[in-house]
């Protein structure tokens, strides 16, 4: 997956985890937790809408590089 | 033939508007189906039908604010022929209809302590506005006692007008935001003119609208308008209705519920009831620091191996162990009615979910002591994406017997939480920290957790609820066994 | 980031779609040495050469069939068709064959073709040259109608479109190929299926798409100035209407105006405020308000058709109004 597909599929996921949430102003590098209020049961939808988007499997290990948008971009696209 | 009612959803609930019929005249129904939805003071409610058999007569239109036990619908027994009718409320003398009149069913299908104003279309009541009628003395021999155009023909030629009746409708208004002949003359005495949401709020939040001073588009009263009066006016009822029949006394714990856009009248029902709940209940508290090394190790191998979509997060876990405690404990899972302690039939555990963008809402996941971990997590799931998307069903939000607040990832530390009357127990849980432990004479570094009890005093004491917290500390000691 | 015209953001689009597939060709009146009416495909026939960048008679109905055609045979044309106005010549190819097509196969032969068109006013060509139709074509079932406003989606709908298997038509507002905007220097393919908020507010929602979002930025801005903080949403799909945004974002503000070039009598606006009306009923704090288009064949004269469209001052005043 490139990076533009790989940008395309955290703010699709994001839209939907977090439908109220202005993604135009969410900075690269902020804790996707923190800056958009997401609970346990927001992330692990989070990560599902990835894992079945990128076809990648993501192991619970791997959740912290998931931690902000930029990670979550290069996590899915490397 | 059975009766469909206008259900309680809660100990306040003392009426509520049909928002929405999901079955039509004709179509068959089972007992348990979702028939209908209905607006409380705090969210959009399904409403599921206690008979089987097939819908004979829809008699309340969606908008209408009904009181509870008002009959909404007849069901006839199964296999019985009825006439599908297009429109709800049509009164068409239906062939088990037991009014005896058989053209003016006016007030009939709605038995309410007030006579009820006649059912107006807004057509209708713009003409009864430029006609100067007075809207009460009306009798309408529409469906449903509707009025017609031909009842204020009627009206017209037999009443005086109050006033001389101005000129037939004004050409249609060029500029582009204002509604073709919107402004009746000014010196008419008009129907309240009020926004759509303006007169949802009003309702939800008791404010006579004729009481209000608009300031809105060409003076009409709109949000912002009912929302000053309630704060500066009589407060919203609040109260529980002290006496109801026992049929409905169903021990029932008015979760503050709704959904995101309802903001205001969403936080007047929290506030009206955690009011209540600090005014009439005792509260002590408890707290216990739980070790969860075992039961997250636990969690993360069995993570392991399984696909996101089935994987556990930590809140399954100490729900699971809550509701198991609350069977160990039955002294805190049930309802303080009537001056003494009632327990519940289950453990319906209530989960506080707060909204996004604002408010709360604590529906239950039925008896779940007895589900197994993965199909907890399922419910928890599925329970928390229909409570921020609105769309709860009745019996979550009726009879959770304990209720849950866990603050999760981005909570603090430890809660002290306010008991859901007519609860008598809620059980909080900070954020998940790691923390220096003893372990077996040594420190260590453990994720643990502040586990909390709030209990009513006037139906247990400290013991019990301490008897719980270790409970509940044993059980997540042991994960495997949950 | 680059900045670049909304012209050469859909020159690059094309452009890409040519390096990308050799199944895409483009064909339309002028597209090859002139380089497009509006200069859109400039400097494409000598990259491409004339099999892939095809001149055309001034017949739409043979150019639009013969991309229906080509389409049908497995290819994937961008047919360019000058202005919405002359597209109505092609209108029998759209509706009674492009749009039906798959349906009436049982579903064996999907119609995979882009039709790419002028609208709007705001450039004195007249009353044959200058009217927005994409309302009309919006009503049509089996088409999905793009409007993009943006450099960006300029650049990334063409492609998108392209995979559909559905025939899509996509509506280029002749006052924007000037545009200026910044585009990023990875920008590909668009999603087409959802709406977008350009400007988030609480007090009121203004609904536009393709020209004039340009009027309802603006006019957000001003409105800004007297403290009413409008948000401001572009619909980028006509067809199918992404209902969901608009109404969420009613919700969240109650108040509504559309603004839409086309004229109001049974206008893409009226689609909208209808359904607004039908699911968020309870919401509304005020009565909708639309500022379209007078009703008149647009004006040739500068001040006569610049009184004829959708102006910020309009919309500001609606605004006004439904506040009080």
């Amino acid at each position: 997956m490139n990076t533009a597909d790989a940008d395309r599929l955290v703010r699709t996921a994001l839209r939907e985890v977090a439908p109220d949430a202005d993604l135009s102003r969410l900075r690269p590098d902020a804790d996707l937790r923190d800056a958009l209020t997401l609970d346990s049961l927001d992330f692990l939808r989070l990560v599902e809408l990835l894992s079945e988007g990128s076809g990648k499997r993501i192991d619970e290990e791997d959740y912290p590089k998931l931690g902000t948008f930029s990670d979550a971009v290069g996590y899915l696209s490397s | 033939m059975a009766e469909f009612r206008m259900p309680s959803l809660g100990a306040d609930m003392d009426e509520g508007t049909l928002l929405e019929w999901l079955v039509h005249p004709g179509d068959p129904v089972h007992k348990g189906d979702i028939v209908a939805v209905v607006d409380t003071a705090k969210a959009a409610v399904e409403v599921e039908c206690f008979d089987s058999g097939v819908v004979e007569q829809l008699l309340v239109e969606p908008g209408t604010r009904v009181p509870v036990g008002t009959v909404l619908a007849t069901i006839a027994p199964p296999g019985t022929p009825v006439a599908p009718s297009p429109a709800p409320a049509v009164a068409s003398p239906a062939p088990v209809a037991p009014s005896p009149a058989p053209v003016a069913p006016s007030p009939a299908p709605v038995p309410s302590p007030t006579p009820d104003a006649p059912v107006t279309s807004p057509l209708i009541r713009h003409l009864i506005a430029e006609r100067h009628l007075d809207r009460n003395a009306l009798h309408g021999t529409g469906p449903g006692g509707r009025i017609t155009h031909a009842d204020l023909d009627r009206a017209a030629a037999t009443t005086p007008p109050s006033a001389p009746p101005t000129a037939p409708a004004a050409p249609e208004a060029p500029p582009p935001a204002t509604p073709a002949g919107a402004s009746p003359p000014p010196a008419a005495p008009s129907p309240v003119r009020a926004s759509p949401l303006a007169r949802r709020l009003a309702a939800e939040l008791g404010v006579d609208l004729a009481t209000v001073t608009g300031t809105g588009p060409h003076g009409a009263i709109d949000a912002d308008d009912v929302r000053a009066a309630a704060s500066t006016g009589a407060p919203p009822t609040a109260e529980p209705t002290p006496s109801r029949a026992p049929t409905e006394a169903a021990p029932v714990g008015p979760a503050p519920v709704g959904h995101p856009p309802r903001g205001a009248d969403m936080r007047a029902a929290i506030a009206a009831l955690m009011a209540r709940s600090k005014r009439e209940i005792p509260h002590y508290y408890l707290t216990e620091t739980v070790d969860l090394g075992a039961a997250l190790t636990w969690m993360r191998d069995r993570n392991r191996e399984l696909p996101v979509s089935r994987r556990l997060v930590p809140a399954a876990l100490l729900l699971k162990a809550a509701a198991r405690a609350a069977v160990a404990v039955p002294q805190l899972n049930g309802f303080w009615l009537d001056g003494q302690f009632t327990a519940g039939s289950a453990v319906h555990l209530g989960v506080a979910v707060s909204l996004r963008g604002g408010g709360l809402v604590a529906p239950a996941i039925h008896d779940a002591a007895d589900l197994p971990l993965d199909e907890l997590m399922a419910r928890l799931k599925d329970l928390v994406a229909r409570a921020r998307a609105g769309r709860l069903r009745r019996a979550e939000l009726s009879d959770p017997t304990i209720t849950v607040s866990n603050l999760g990832e981005q909570g603090a530390e430890s809660i002290l939480g306010v008991i859901y009357p007519p609860q008598v127990a809620l059980v909080g849980f900070g954020r998940i920290v790691d923390r220096p432990w003893a372990v077996d004479g040594l420190i260590g570094v453990r994720p643990v957790v502040t586990a909390s009890l709030s209990g009513d005093h006037r139906a247990t004491d400290g013991a019990t609820g301490a008897r719980y917290l270790q409970t509940m500390a044993h059980l997540l000691a042991t994960p495997e066994e949950l | 980031m680059t900045t670049i015209t909304y012209r050469e953001a859909m020159r690059a689009a094309m452009r890409d779609a040519l390096r990308r597939d050799d199944r895409v060709f483009l064909m339309g009146e002028d597209v090859g040495r002139y380089g497009g009416c509006f200069g859109v495909s400039l400097g494409l026939l000598e990259e491409f050469g004339p099999d892939r960048i095809r001149d055309t008679p001034l017949s739409e109905s043979a150019f639009v069939g013969a991309g229906i055609g080509a389409a049908l045979g497995g290819m994937r044309p961008i047919v360019e068709i000058m202005t919405v106005n002359f597209s109505l010549l092609a209108l029998d190819q759209i509706m009674n064959n492009a749009a039906t097509l798959l349906h009436m196969s049982g579903g064996q032969f999907p119609v995979p073709l882009v039709i790419r068109m002028t609208t709007g006013a705001g450039r004195q060509l007249a009353a044959q040259h200058s009217h927005s139709l994409e309302g009309w074509y919006a009503h049509i079932p089996g088409l999905r109608i793009l409007a993009p406003a943006t450099v960006e989606d300029a650049r990334g709908m063409l492609w998108t479109a392209l995979l559909d298997p559905d025939p899509v038509l996509i509506f280029e507002h002749g006052s924007l190929y000037n545009l200026s905007g910044e585009l990023g220097d990875d920008a590909g393919s668009v999603e087409i299926a959802h709406a977008a908020v350009r400007r988030p507010g609480r007090d009121v929602t203004l609904v536009s798409y393709g020209g004039t979002m340009g009027t309802a930025m603006t006019a957000a801005d001003q409105l800004a100035g007297q403290g009413i903080d409008a948000e401001v949403v572009d619909l980028r799909v006509l067809r199918p209407l992404d209902e969901a945004t608009v109404i969420d974002s009613v919700r969240r503000t109650h108040r509504l105006v559309v603004i839409d070039e086309g004229w109001r009598s049974g206008s893409l606006s009226a689609e909208v405020a209808a359904r607004v009306v039908e699911q968020a009923f309870y919401e509304l704090d005020a009565p909708i308000a639309r500022v379209c288009s007078a009703e008149v064949p647009m004006p040739y004269a500068r001040h006569l058709e610049q009184a004829a469209l959708p102006q910020s001052a309009t919309v500001v005043n609606a605004v006004h109004e439904m506040v009080g």
